[in-house]
């Protein structure tokens, strides 16, 4: 399967925000001939940016060794002969899991807490439990100035919305080009909270009522859907291709190509 | 240039794409940094900013369905979705006093902070 590569590279290492970064061991089940399975970890650089967790062969290396991305997936403790080792598992059974192993308690909790909250999902999830409540907010402002009022001075509270600068609103809704503040102002100049990406379509209807109150991490979607299987296929496929690249190279190498 | 007949499928900011009877994507396109252009009609095309001159260009059956897919595709990046949050979340924080994510306790973490872009 053919993925934008040198681009998906170029934001793993880009000052884009890292939402967390370490170095882990993976383990790596290698599988001999004589059909014995072999356990080993490789200790890699990790680095956490939205939804996708990258990881390095080493802290400086200037591309990504591989890419897990975190859809359609579960965070949990691993029962492990190694001790702080934690699991990435997929709704998809054909999807292999990862299992991470950190260097003390703080940094498996730490790694744990950030993946389980780096899917889209769980950020879209937020972003409209706060959408709503802005709309709220700005109702009852609005409300609040519909009645009427018998003060003398014809002052203006001080947060009416229609006073209220508006600052680093991302007018330009540009996937990473973000112009903060110039161009087109599609809302007409009013502070208009930007509309939502549109619901992922799920074979069980889209119903579009309110997320459950607490945010619950239930999702009103499947988690388990036709779309995690591709992204089972693009680990896979990643993985192989790094693997293939890399035997080529050490042959070159062997052969003394530069 | 030929124009193959594909089946497109955006899930969060990936955007698959398949041969119409294939049940497996043949490809896909990580959508962050990227810059989502209108070009001719029925066209819109999708570009990376390590190197903007390269151009994905797909043509819709109608104006209508180009317009729709612009639109859904400017809005599909984690980091559009994340600059969203970080709006938001100050809008309410300005009109109300109180922090939204607190309740959540997530309220603390670095990639909800409105100042920083660069780490």
């Amino acid at each position: 399967m053919k993925l934008n590569e040198r681009s998906v590279a170029h934001y793993a290492t880009c000052d884009s925000p890292t939402d967390h970064a370490g170095f882990l061991r993976k383990r790596v089940e290698r599988h001999h001939h004589h059909a014995h399975h072999a356990t080993s970890y490789q200790r890699r650089w990790f680095v956490l940016k939205g939804n996708l967790l990258f990881y390095f062969e080493e802290r400086e290396s200037r591309e990504p060794v591989g890419v897990i991305v975190l859809e359609g997936c579960t965070v949990e403790l691993c029962d492990s002969a190694e001790e702080f080792a934690f699991a990435i598992r997929f709704d998809d059974a054909g999807a292999k899991a990862y299992v991470l192993v950190a260097d003390g308690q703080a940094a498996m909790e730490a790694w744990v807490k950030a993946l389980s909250r780096a899917s889209f999902d769980y950020m879209r999830l937020v972003v409209r439990e706060l959408e709503k409540q802005l709309e709220e907010a700005c109702t009852s402002l609005a409300a609040c100035h519909k009645s009427p009022r018998r003060s003398s001075g014809r002052k203006r509270h001080l947060s009416n919305p229609a006073l209220l600068p508006v600052q680093e609103k991302p007018a330009i809704l540009e996937n990473g080009y973000s112009t903060w503040g110039s161009g087109p102002d599609r809302d007409g100049g009013h502070s208009k909270p930007p509309p939502l990406p549109p619901r992922r379509r799920s074979a069980a209807g889209s119903p579009t009522g309110s997320p459950a109150p607490g945010l619950s991490p239930t999702l009103q979607e499947s988690p388990v859907s036709p779309e995690t299987a591709c992204f089972a296929k693009l680990h896979h496929w990643y993985g192989q291709e790094i693997a293939v690249l890399r035997r080529e190279w050490q042959e070159r190498q062997k052969r003394g190509h530069p | 240039a030929v124009l193959k007949k594909r089946l497109v499928k955006l899930v969060v900011n990936f955007l698959f794409y398949f041969r119409t009877d294939e049940a497996e994507p043949i490809g896909a396109l990580l959508l962050e940094h990227c810059r989502i252009t209108k070009e001719e009609e029925n066209v819109f095309s999708i570009s990376f900013i390590e190197e903007p001159e390269r151009k994905y260009c797909f043509e819709c059956d109608s104006e209508e369905q180009c317009q729709e897919w612009i639109e859904a595709l400017k809005r599909a990046s984690y980091e559009f979705m994340r600059r969203s949050l970080i709006f938001y979340r100050n809008e309410i924080q300005k009109m109300t006093g109180k922090d939204p994510l607190e309740q959540y306790g997530i309220s603390e973490e670095a990639r909800f902070q409105l100042a920083t872009r660069k780490q």
